[in-house]
């Protein structure tokens, strides 16, 4: 890392600090893999960590997600929330023995040293209704910051995880805003030049930030949105039900596309809530419908051959 | 004697689960000890965020021999018998039992079966996998690639490595042979995970907290929580400073920390402009951080303590320059909040409970608040308040709920609405209000005394009651999800600590009637909703739901609101019984006609408790029940009642005709005194009554030959049970 220069360097520039933890990682013998094309909520909802994470294969990968939370947008106005942003995710499966010191030394490697920080695991357990996963694990904290989420899957979309996974979700913007020590997300410096050619995280996504908090929560057409939530529903569970190979429930050949219409109906419905048109009984029922998608994309998933089957 | 040392090394273990573990695995492990005949002498566990440990000293080194003798057949039983018994016992034939005389019964054989002890390393091997495999954790997992198969290990964590052994303290300790999925119990364990991560091996208990201690881990919680403790006072006493103790805090963040290591941060000064509670809880809720006061002012300061894990090689100023902008942002939001929480009214924000949803039957925010409000004002009279302040108070009290400040930390609501109320310049009985209306929550919560707190108060737990009584969502067993038994002892409280004379049934009765009328129109409301989806134009709407009544203090209530009592009337026991009063003087109380002053209720119960305690007390009770005695029995036998006043002329003994004098004055004493409302008078005349009771049961046959006599006389003694219900049902006294 002596060799990088300045620019590139975790502590001086945001994507310096993505391309450190992807070679990190890389090193360790993860794919590293591109963002999935969808909008999600969060790294986890990438194929790559939800249908992977099931079967008995090993999977080790890590990759950028953007993640869409229409709900957090503040019109690029709050330093720390945003309805877009970027988290870096790692899976590995199964677990290695070793994937505390992993994550530890990952820190290491983007600057933090843990002689000079108080770095705590505190007890956090996750749950995705939507996904139908739960998994143990904790938030990691840097000198009482959350900096990662770290989960060991129990269960995602309804199944069982064998063997388990381990998963690792970086809050990226946060870490860099401690690694550069800037109190303001905008302020982030993207490339690590400075001067005239400095861009900032600012240049790259304030003016997004107000369009799409003006479109979360004032105009996004929500009869669109409606229609769309119902036809993802009735895509997935027709391509769920095509995907069985001879109608016979023992290879599926589908899930994949199924588990996209999967996704989609979760940010439609996540565009829903942010507008407010959902009612608080609609709200638990329409988070049980996308689970009840994920949970036959899981049962699919298990009958492919990457799967397992 | 030899010891064991136990040692369970994990990754992080949660704060709250710590100490239950530990005390679960000290539990047991020495059960089974003992079940296994090992008594020991001393027992210790201890947790930290990485690990478990257990000490058990002063154990034997083999379980000790075991002679039992096991009863057979009789001599000369059938084969199957004899062979099921050599079976049972391990005898090779009959030679080897013994013969037992038996001259009544029989002789039989006797098996003496000798059971040598077992080396106690060896039985202590089969204990511990099985206790780590069912250990008790309130959520465990499974990890790594043995999770791929079933009955893989669950732990909390990751177990990583288990330090067992046992030997005397003169001797090299032997390892206990044992393994759980893999990990092999051995004496190699490590220290503070930055500071001291190598491995180093541990004899015994005294070694092992030795070492662990120069490896920068303190294993004891209790003195982890004193050195927070005594730091955190030292570090604020030196700047001027003292620490707003938090027990609760105190142990979640000792349980963080294998080497505590307490440090002092500041924030900007600007932010002492939010209210105390909400900084507070900021500061505690969000980074696990105490705060200080400063004694001059009696208000917070602008400094935090942290506890950090780690000596850092800089002293900790990187740790607290970290955890001030992380303050920092947090009090931001928290003060954003705040300031903008602070622009808009608090009745401005009301409009938006019409589309909350209280609950699915009884409508919504709004139409709650609504019902609160008129009950609110109904109250007010009764306990003195203004009723427009009342009803002020009651609109405005749940609107901080829609603040921004609630919505991040629920647990300053009503606070909150407190000072959104002073800030837009509400009387202040209505802005206390807004905050003690939730009062009291608990046995021990503080009463409000201000009128419109008190009325605004009543109305909120009233309505809560009724709501869910109307619904048939009463509480059962120890399913109570609407919190209503709180609820009820709130009312009580409420009444009985502010001397409130207070109609209960008649005030729920109307309320009921309100509540109805909610959930009528919430459900026509649905009907209107599904016929609109269904596609259909007019709906079938729900008409009135009838209304029934019972007889009550002479008059038709409302059956709910009696129903309601009841529970009232239990609530109430519970709170006596807890208090060390004697419940069922409360029954004796509620079983007189039409009480539903619970003021009075509590009164009487009070006076009949002194009384009893008397020597009149006792023999009156003791008189009265006897006389119930003898006519429960007589109108048994007689298959008819005693009731109407007994005939003076058919008095021959002069002990009846004295007891019939002393019924007369004590039922006018006693009814007057309770008229009066002065219960302790009403029992002094009813002492005047006992000499007259004890003087008739003395002296007077109650069955007399003369059938008219024996009539005249039962109908004394049941004068004598009508006398005594001016101020309690007797016969619901227990001795």
């Amino acid at each position: 890392m002596q060799s990088l220069p300045p620019h590139m360097r975790p502590e001086r520039s945001f994507q310096g600090l993505i391309l450190t933890l992807q070679r990190y990682w890389a090193d360790y013998g993860c794919v590293i893999l591109q963002p999935y094309d969808m909008e999600v909520g969060a790294g986890t909802f990438h194929p790559a960590t939800t249908l992977r994470a099931l079967g008995p294969k090993r999977w080790n990968a890590a990759y950028v997600q953007p993640s869409r939370r229409p709900k957090d947008g503040r019109y690029g106005e709050n330093p720390n929330r945003l309805q877009h942003y970027y988290q870096f995710q790692v899976i590995l499966k199964p677990s290695p023995p070793d994937i505390q010191d992993l994550y530890l030394k990952s820190l290491a490697a983007i600057g933090v040293d843990a002689a000079l920080h108080d770095v705590r695991f505190v007890e956090d357990d996750w749950e995705s209704p939507t996904l139908g996963a739960w998994g143990l694990g904790w938030e990691c904290w840097c000198d009482g910051m959350e900096v990662s989420q770290f989960t060991y899957f129990q269960q995602v979309a309804g199944v069982e995880c064998a063997p388990v996974a381990g998963e690792l979700t970086y809050g990226l913007e946060r870490l860099a805003m401690y690694v550069q020590g800037v109190d303001n997300v905008y302020d982030l410096n993207f490339n690590g030049r400075d001067g005239a050619e400095k861009v900032t995280y600012g240049d790259v996504f304030l003016q997004a930030e107000q369009e799409y908090s003006r479109h979360n929560f004032e105009h996004s057409d929500t009869a669109m949105l409606f229609e769309q939530f119902k036809m993802a529903e009735g895509a997935c569970k027709k391509y769920l039900e095509a995907g069985w190979k001879d109608g016979k429930r023992e290879a599926h050949l589908m899930a994949l596309p199924a588990y996209d219409q999967c996704i989609k109906a979760s940010h439609v419905f996540n565009l829903l809530d942010a507008r407010g048109v959902i009612s608080v009984t609609e709200r638990q029922s329409y988070i049980l419908r996308v689970r009840e998608l994920a949970k036959a994309c899981g049962e699919a998933w298990v009958h492919t051959e990457a799967g397992g089957a | 004697m030899p010891d064991l040392l136990l040692e369970l090394f994990s990754e992080e273990i949660p704060a709250r689960m710590q100490a239950k573990a530990a005390d679960d695995l000290r539990k047991l492990v020495t059960d089974k000890l003992v079940a296994e005949g090992l008594v020991y002498d001393g027992v210790k566990a201890f947790a930290t965020p990485r690990r478990l440990a257990l000490t058990v000293h002063g154990l034997p080194a083999r379980q000790p021999d075991l002679k039992d003798e096991r009863k057979g057949p009789k001599v000369g039983a059938p084969d199957a018998a004899v062979q099921g018994f050599l079976k049972a016992t391990g005898l090779n034939s009959l030679d080897e039992a013994k013969i037992q005389k038996d001259p009544k019964k029989g002789d039989f054989y006797v098996a003496l079966i000798e059971k040598t002890g077992r080396p106690a390393i060896d039985v202590i091997a089969e204990i511990l996998p099985v206790i780590v495999r069912t250990f008790p954790w309130p959520k465990s997992m499974r990890w790594g690639e043995r999770s791929a198969k079933a009955g893989a290990l669950q732990w909390v964590r990751p177990l990583h490595s288990i330090v067992a052994t046992f030997g005397m303290e003169t001797e090299e300790p032997d390892v206990v042979a044992f393994d759980v999925a893999g990990i092999k119990a051995g004496q190699v364990t490590r220290g503070h995970r930055f500071m001291a991560p190598d491995e180093f091996s541990v004899r015994r208990f005294e070694d092992y907290e030795a070492k662990l201690f120069d490896a920068k881990v303190v294993l004891d919680p209790q003195r982890r929580k004193d050195i927070i403790l005594a730091d955190a006072k030292e570090l604020a006493f030196a700047q001027g400073f003292e620490l707003v103790e938090d027990q609760v805090l105190l142990d979640e963040v000792s349980g963080l920390v294998e080497w505590p290591v307490v440090l002092m941060g500041s924030f900007d000064k600007e932010f002492l402009s939010i209210p105390g509670e909400v900084i507070r809880a900021t500061i505690r809720n969000n980074q696990k951080c105490f705060v200080v006061n400063d004694p001059k002012s009696g208000k917070l300061a602008n400094k935090f303590i942290l506890v950090a894990n780690i000596e850092a090689t800089d002293g900790g100023k990187a740790i607290i320059a970290g955890n001030e902008r992380v303050i920092r942002a947090r009090l931001s939001d928290a003060k954003f909040f705040y300031d903008t929480d602070l622009k808009t009214k608090l009745e401005d924000r009301l409009p938006k409970f019409e589309q909350i949803v209280f609950h699915e039957k009884l409508g919504t925010q709004a139409e709650r608040i609504a019902r609160i409000e008129r009950l609110a004002a109904e109250i007010a009279p009764l306990v003195g308040a203004d009723v427009e302040k009342a009803k002020r108070a009651a609109r405005l009290c749940k609107a901080d709920l829609l603040t921004e400040v609630v919505g991040e930390f629920p647990e300053v609501q009503g606070l909150m609405g407190k000072y959104y109320a002073l800030a837009q310049g509400e009387d202040a009985s209505v802005a206390a209000a807004c905050e003690e209306h939730y009062k009291p929550v608990g046995p021990t919560d503080r009463v409000p005394t201000d009128p419109v707190s008190i009325a605004v108060a009543l109305a909120d737990k009233i309505d809560t009651l009724t709501g869910f009584w109307s619904i048939d969502e009463k509480p059962t067993g120890s399913k109570d999800p609407y919190a209503l038994r709180r609820a009820a002892l709130g009312v009580i409280r409420l009444i009985v600590e502010n001397d409130i004379r207070f109609p209960l049934v008649s005030t729920t009765s109307t309320h009921f009637g309100l509540v109805r009328g909610s959930i009528l129109t919430v459900g026509n409301r649905r009907k209107v909703e599904a016929a609109k989806n269904a596609g259909i134009d007019s709906p079938h709407f729900f008409g009135a739901t009838l209304t029934t009544t019972r007889s009550f203090a002479g008059r038709q209530a409302d059956s709910s609101s009696l129903d309601l009592l009841d529970f009232f009337a239990d609530r109430l026991k519970v709170q006596l019984r807890d208090q060390g009063a004697r419940h069922d003087l409360v029954d004796a109380v509620f079983a007189l006609e039409g009480q539903d002053d619970l003021l009075m209720i509590v009164r009487r119960v009070e006076a009949l408790g002194k009384f009893l305690d008397t020597d009149d007390g006792k023999n009156l009770l003791a008189g009265t029940k006897r006389a119930s005695n003898i006519l429960a029995i007589e109108e048994k036998k007689d298959k008819r009642k005693f009731d109407g006043a007994p005939d003076a002329k058919l008095f021959v003994a002069d002990e009846e005709k004295a007891l019939a004098t002393a019924i007369d004055q004590v039922k006018t004493e006693a009814s007057a005194a309770v008229a009066k409302e002065d219960f302790a008078s009403a029992m002094t005349a009813m002492a005047k009554l006992r000499p007259a009771v004890d003087a008739f049961f003395d002296k007077v046959k109650v069955n007399d030959d003369n059938a008219q006599v024996r009539e005249n006389r039962l109908k004394l003694l049941n004068e004598i049970r009508a006398a005594t219900r001016a101020v309690a049902d007797f016969s619901k006294i227990q001795d």
